[in-house]
C-alpha cells in the first residue's frame, strides 16, 4: 500500500476513528442522562430517561462498527493529501467567514468570502470575480431584506451606508 | 364523494394567479437546485423555508413542494447530459441515460425521463388522493402506543432497507435522536444534555443539520475532484418529443411496475433513491431486452425515474397523514409545516382542509407544470452547467450560510451548521446514512413523547406495545423491517442448502 503513487490516510483509520467518535458521543449522551435522571420521579420517566438507551444504543452499535471497521483493511485510501488540502482549502476560509460574520456582518463578508474563493482557488480575472463578489451580496439584499423581509446579519459597513 | 368536492375546491385554490406564479417559481428554482452540484432538494428546501414565513401557508407549501418536484426533475438532466447525477436518486439513470446522450439521443433520454417523472408522479397523487382520507379516519384510532408503533416502524425499515451496513444506520439515526434530545424536555421541562451551553437550550435545529449536512457536506466532497468540471450542450425540440411520446406506451408494463414499486418504497420511508435502483435492477431483470440494459436502452431512463418520482411524491402521504416523513425533504417540508403553526396528522384532514387539498392539487398542478417547464427550457438549465465550479461553490456557500442564519436569525446556528457539513463529509466518507440522522432529529422528540406517554398509561410495561392488534401489527412489521435483511439472506440459503 505504500508503494501507492498517491499517499493518504487509511480508510480503516478514519473508520476507526469516527466509531470512536461516534462512540464517545454517546458516552457523553450517557453521562448528560444520567445527570438529568434517568428512573422514574412522580411524574413518570424523568428527562433522562429515554436519552439514556439512545446513548447506550450508539455506544453499542459504535463497538460493533469499530469490530468491523479494524477487522477487515482493504487497503482503500479514505482519500489522498492534495484531495484532502482541496477540502481543507474550503473548510478553513469557510470557518473564517463564518467566524466574522457576527463582528462584520454577512454581506462584506460574502464579498470577501467571494472574491477569494474565485480568485485564489478558481483563478478567475478580477473583473469577473468583483463583479459575482459584489453582485451576489446586493441581490441577497434586494430578495431577502427588501422583498421577503428578512433580516440578515450586517456590521459596521451597513451601518455606515445607513441599510 | 365528499374527497372530489375537496379536491374541486383545492384546485381552485391552486389555481389563483399568485399561487401558479409561486409554482412556477418553485419549478424554475427546484430544476436548478438539482441541477447543481451540491445543492439539493433537501438543503434548497431548507435555504428557501426562511422566505416563505411570511406567505399563507398553503400557498408557502405549494411553492415549497414545487421546488421538491423541480429538483426531482433537474437530477435527470445533469445525469443524462453530464453523467452526473445531481441527486442521488438521479444515479440509476445514468446507467442508460448517458449513453443514450452520447449515441446522439440526448433529446430522447431527457423526453423519457421527464414524461416517466411526471408518470411516476401523477400515480403516485392519485393514490394519495385515494388512500389518504382513509388513512386520516384510520389514524384518529391511534394513541400514543400506535403512534410510537409507527414512528418505530418508519426508522426499523430504515436499518433494513437501507444498503449501508445496518449498525452504521443504527448509529446514524441514534445520533439524531440525541441531538434532538438535547434541550428543554417537552414533558417535565427540564433541561438537559446542555452541559451549561445557553444556546443549545431550545436544542439543535435540523433545518441547520440538513444545510450543513447535505450542502456543506456535499460541496467538500465535490472539492476532492478539484474544481474541474465539464460542461456540454443539449437541444430538445418538439418533433422529438413527439416521437419518443409516440414509443413511451411501448413500455407500460415497466411504467406501471416502477410505480408500484416507488409508492411502496416512498410510503415505507426508505425513499427515492432506493427505489430507482430496485426499479431498475428489476426492469434489467425483466425487459425483453435486459442484456442491452447500460448501453442506452430506454426502459433504462423510464423504470428509474419513473420510480424515482413515485417514491418521491408518495412519501408526502406519510408526511401529512400520520407526521412521519417518507424522506429528508418531506422532514424538511413537514418542518415547515410545524412553523406555520399546522401539526401534521390525521387531525390536520379534518381541520385544515384547504390546506390539504390545496397541496394535493397542487402536485397535479405542479408536476404538469414542471414537465412543460423542464420540456421547454433544457437548453437554458443545461447552460447553467456551464458556470464553472470555481464560481458556483462560493454562492452555495454563502446561501447555506444566509439560510442557516435566517431560520432563528443567530450567527450561532451558521457555525454549527459547519460543524455539521464537516461531519456529513466525514459521515458519508465512513458510508454512513445521512437521511435516518436527519429523520430522527426532526421525530426524535415526538416518538420520545409517544413512547413515554405510553410507558406512563401500562406504568412502565412494554407489554403496551402489544396490546391491541393494531399496534402489535405495526410493531410487528417493524421487527420485520429491522431483520429483513437477516431475513432474507436466511431465506436464499434455505433455497439454496448447498451452496
Amino acid at each position: 500500500m505504500s508503494e501507492r503513487s498517491e499517499r493518504g490516510p487509511a480508510h480503516k483509520t478514519l473508520e476507526i476513528g469516527m466509531a470512536l467518535l461516534i462512540g464517545v458521543f454517546g458516552l457523553v449522551v450517557i453521562f448528560g442522562s444520567l445527570k438529568a435522571g434517568i428512573n422514574w420521579g412522580a411524574e413518570g420517566p424523568r428527562a433522562g430517561f429515554f436519552p439514556f438507551y439512545i446513548g447506550a444504543a450508539i455506544v453499542v452499535a459504535s463497538a460493533i462498527n469499530l469490530w468491523h471497521a479494524q477487522r477487515g483493511d482493504d487497503g482503500r485510501l479514505f482519500a489522498e493529501w492534495g484531495q484532502l488540502r482541496q477540502v481543507m482549502s474550503v473548510v478553513v476560509p469557510t470557518a473564517i467567514y463564518v467566524g466574522s460574520m457576527p463582528f462584520i456582518g454577512l454581506y462584506v463578508g460574502s464579498m470577501v468570502f467571494i472574491a477569494w474563493f474565485m480568485r485564489w482557488l478558481g483563478g478567475y480575472r478580477w473583473l469577473t470575480t468583483i463583479a459575482v463578489s459584489v453582485g451576489m451580496p446586493v441581490l441577497t439584499y434586494l430578495v431577502f431584506e427588501r422583498w421577503f423581509l428578512v433580516p440578515l446579519p450586517k456590521g459596521p459597513f451597513e451601518e455606515w451606508l445607513g441599510l | 364523494m365528499e374527497e372530489l368536492a375537496n379536491l374541486f375546491h383545492g384546485f381552485a385554490v391552486a389555481l389563483q394567479p399568485y399561487n401558479i406564479m409561486l409554482m412556477i417559481i418553485g419549478i424554475t428554482l427546484g430544476v436548478i437546485i438539482g441541477v447543481l452540484p451540491g445543492l439539493g432538494g433537501a438543503n434548497g428546501v431548507a435555504i428557501l423555508l426562511p422566505l416563505t414565513f411570511s406567505m399563507p401557508p398553503t400557498s408557502a407549501i405549494i411553492m415549497l413542494s414545487c421546488i421538491y418536484w423541480g429538483a426531482l426533475f433537474g437530477g435527470a438532466i445533469t445525469s443524462i447530459l453530464f453523467n452526473i447525477p445531481g441527486e442521488p436518486w438521479s444515479v440509476a439513470t445514468t446507467f442508460d441515460g448517458y449513453p443514450m446522450a452520447q449515441q446522439g439521443k440526448p433529446g430522447e433520454a431527457l423526453t423519457a425521463a421527464f414524461t416517466s417523472s411526471f408518470v411516476g408522479a401523477l400515480f403516485a397523487v392519485i393514490m394519495i388522493t385515494l388512500v389518504a382520507p382513509l388513512v386520516a379516519g384510520f389514524a384518529l384510532r391511534f394513541g400514543p402506543a400506535e403512534k410510537f408503533a409507527v414512528y418505530f416502524l418508519a426508522f426499523c425499515s430504515f436499518v433494513g432497507l437501507s444498503k449501508e451496513p445496518p449498525f452504521k444506520t443504527i448509529a446514524a439515526m441514534m445520533m439524531g435522536f440525541a441531538l434532538a434530545a438535547v434541550g428543554l424536555d417537552s414533558i417535565t421541562g427540564q433541561l438537559r444534555l446542555t452541559f451549561g451551553v445557553t444556546e443549545l437550550l431550545n436544542g439543535f435545529d435540523f433545518l441547520i443539520a440538513v444545510i450543513g449536512l447535505f450542502g456543506i457536506g456535499e460541496i467538500l466532497l465535490t472539492m476532492e475532484e478539484g474544481l474541474a468540471f465539464r460542461g456540454g450542450n443539449a437541444k430538445i425540440n418538439l418533433r422529438v418529443v413527439l416521437h419518443t411520446w409516440r414509443e413511451l406506451p411501448t413500455y407500460w408494463m415497466t411504467s406501471l411496475r416502477s410505480c408500484l414499486i416507488g409508492c411502496w418504497m416512498g410510503v415505507t420511508p426508505a425513499g427515492a433513491t432506493p427505489a430507482s435502483f430496485m426499479s431498475y435492477g428489476i426492469a434489467k431483470r425483466l425487459a425483453r431486452r435486459g442484456n442491452n440494459f447500460g448501453k442506452g436502452e430506454i426502459e433504462g431512463v423510464i423504470a428509474p425515474e419513473t420510480a424515482a418520482h413515485a417514491a418521491g411524491t408518495s412519501a408526502l402521504l406519510p408526511m401529512l397523514s400520520l407526521g412521519v416523513p417518507g424522506s429528508p425533504t418531506a422532514a424538511v417540508l413537514l418542518g415547515g409545516l410545524l412553523i406555520w403553526g399546522l401539526q401534521p396528522g390525521p387531525m390536520l384532514f379534518v381541520e385544515q382542509k384547504e390546506f390539504v387539498w390545496g397541496l394535493i392539487a397542487s402536485m397535479y398542478l405542479g408536476n404538469l407544470a414542471g414537465l412543460i417547464v423542464v420540456l421547454t427550457c433544457v437548453p437554458v438549465f443545461a447552460a447553467i452547467l456551464r458556470v464553472p465550479f470555481g464560481i458556483i461553490a462560493p454562492l452555495i456557500l454563502v446561501l447555506c450560510a444566509i439560510g442557516a442564519y435566517s431560520v432563528h436569525n443567530s450567527t450561532f446556528d451558521v457555525m454549527l451548521m459547519l460543524v455539521f457539513g464537516v461531519l456529513g463529509y466525514l459521515l458519508k466518507k465512513c458510508n454512513y446514512p445521512l437521511a435516518p440522522l436527519v429523520l430522527a432529529i426532526v421525530l426524535g422528540d415526538k416518538a420520545e413523547e409517544a413512547f413515554r406517554q405510553s410507558l406512563l398509561g401500562s406504568q412502565g410495561s412494554l407489554g403496551v406495545f402489544f396490546s391491541n392488534g393494531l399496534v402489535s401489527t405495526i410493531m410487528a412489521l417493524g421487527l420485520v423491517a429491522l431483520f429483513w435483511s437477516a431475513i432474507q439472506e436466511g431465506y436464499s440459503r434455505l433455497r439454496t442448502p448447498m451452496a
